[in-house]
């Protein structure tokens, strides 16, 4: 009896848990890792008793999610597409979208590297065996670097050398083991290992990389899911934003 | 391409890693669980513990290891790379490898359970009998044991059959060459694609059905006999 009643006390927290007024989920572009996180105490801080939990993946992940029912408050996205099949799908509050931060295209290659990768091009030689990009499906880093490659005549050259990564951090930790000769990733994520890998090239892109956030419709925490919002657009979140290298939008 | 063909792909992939994997664990299973069951040196029961690791360590730190230790800059994956130019990463064979560590413990516990179940007064009559220790082992013990090791072994199978985490941390997500059925799940997912995702989570959970029918009726073919 006892260690039923023990048992059901050590429960508790985790059932509550899945009902918190407070909480607010922010589903964000895995290329917004490190500046969201570092946006959060400060978001905290002026929100009191909000607690903001994060979560990142690429972007049609999250959309998926969502469009499955996924508990999110808002959504950030790395591109325009992504956040015009949520509005397709009426995910989003009407009139809640904002474009918020603009990123760049960069090729990288381990710190170490002696390969000569001046232009796109340069990637068809015999040294350069494997090349990291995001799944073009479902990785928006990597739809615009494949937009890039047919833009440039190249993709047929690259397809058969591509690995694909699940986000673009995952394209960024595969130069940063030396396991690929090069890799498509954002300005931002590249700064993220500035001791492991180096930008070689600024690619660019037949649309501008400009990322959108919105509230879910529907959300459970609508009101902080505007304070959030506010907070991303505002000086202070903007700074933030600046510090991990994004450009305002 | 349309979704049964694109399924075909991952599901023959999956049957290959998972092949190779289960032959793999044949080997070092047999191997290192007649050496647990029958050796007797300190530590024994570390080693059993060690080899045992990957059945409850979560995937991706088992996935982590084996970048580390056989990635390009890996422990022995420099080595590899530097002395013959292989490399492992993103390629089927590290899958196999990925697979087989993670199936390891089913066959291990499997085959050392049965070779402790083996009455030593059957293999010492086979000595009398002036059997080699090799005959006595391929002659007595290995068919008595046969059993229970068949089943760690279809075990073994199904489990690389659905292994996820370290592979997609070893070997990526590249289609046709290492993208295996539950690999291939989760991006279908993750893009929103569920009409691929249904006919592949389909030909998945009739694969094992398949695989466990035919282990069920292995084990109870073996039982009669």
């Amino acid at each position: 009896m006892r260690l039923a009643a023990r048992l059901l006390l050590a429960a508790a927290p985790v059932l509550a848990t899945t009902a918190h007024a407070a909480d607010l989920t922010v589903s964000a572009a895995a290329s917004l890792t490190n500046a969201f996180k570092d946006l959060a105490p400060a978001f905290e801080a002026q929100n009191p008793g909000t607690k903001l939990l994060l979560n990142f993946a690429a972007s049609d992940a999250l959309l998926a999610q969502i469009a499955k029912g996924a508990p999110a408050d808002v959504f950030a996205s790395a591109d325009q597409e992504t956040m015009d099949r949520a509005q397709a799908q009426q995910l989003i509050a009407a009139g809640s979208r904002r474009n918020f931060a603009n990123n760049a295209l960069v090729l990288i290659a381990p710190a170490d590297s002696t390969l000569a990768l001046a232009a796109l091009s340069d990637l068809k030689q015999p040294g350069v065996k494997r090349i990291a990009l995001g799944q073009p499906s479902g990785v928006p880093a990597g739809r615009y670097a494949k937009g890039a490659l047919e833009a440039a005549r190249l993709w047929g050259d690259v397809e058969p050398k591509a690995v694909y990564a699940q986000n673009v951090r995952q394209a960024l930790d595969y130069v940063a083991r030396g396991e690929t000769e090069a890799g498509f990733v954002y300005a931002t994520d590249a700064a993220v290992q500035k001791d492991k890998v180096k930008v070689v090239l600024a690619v660019p892109t037949e649309t501008p990389i400009s990322y959108p956030l919105g509230i879910v419709a529907g959300g459970p925490n609508p009101a902080a899911a505007k304070a959030f919002v506010d907070f991303v657009l505002s000086p202070a979140g903007q700074a933030v934003l600046a510090r991990y290298g994004f450009q305002k939008p | 391409m349309n979704a049964a063909e694109s399924a075909w792909i991952p599901l023959a992939l999956s049957l290959k890693v998972a092949g190779w994997a289960t032959l793999i664990d044949l080997v070092l299973g047999v191997g290192l669980g007649l050496l647990l069951a029958r050796g007797r040196f300190p530590g024994r029961e570390l080693l059993d513990a060690v080899l045992t690791l990957p059945m409850v360590l979560p995937p991706t730190v088992l996935g982590y290891y084996l970048l580390v230790l056989i990635g390009k800059r890996g422990w022995l994956g420099a080595w590899l790379y530097e002395q013959f130019g292989i490399q492992l990463i993103f390629t089927w064979q590290g899958a196999v490898i990925a697979a087989s560590v993670v199936a390891l413990p089913l066959v291990l516990k499997a085959a050392r359970a049965a070779f402790e179940g083996v009455d030593p007064q059957l293999e010492n009559a086979g000595r009398v009998l002036g059997l080699s220790e090799a005959a006595v082992f391929f002659r007595v013990t290995l068919p008595l044991a046969w059993r229970g090791i068949l089943a760690g072994l279809l075990l073994s199978f199904a489990r690389s059959l659905g292994e996820f985490g370290a592979t997609l941390m070893v070997a990526g997500s590249i289609p046709g060459r290492t993208q295996t059925l539950s690999v291939a799940v989760y991006e279908a997912v993750q893009a929103g694609q569920d009409g691929v995702a249904n006919v592949l989570v389909l030909i998945t959970s009739l694969t094992c059905i398949v695989v466990l029918l035919l282990a069920g009726r292995l084990l109870r073919g073996s039982a009669v006999r």
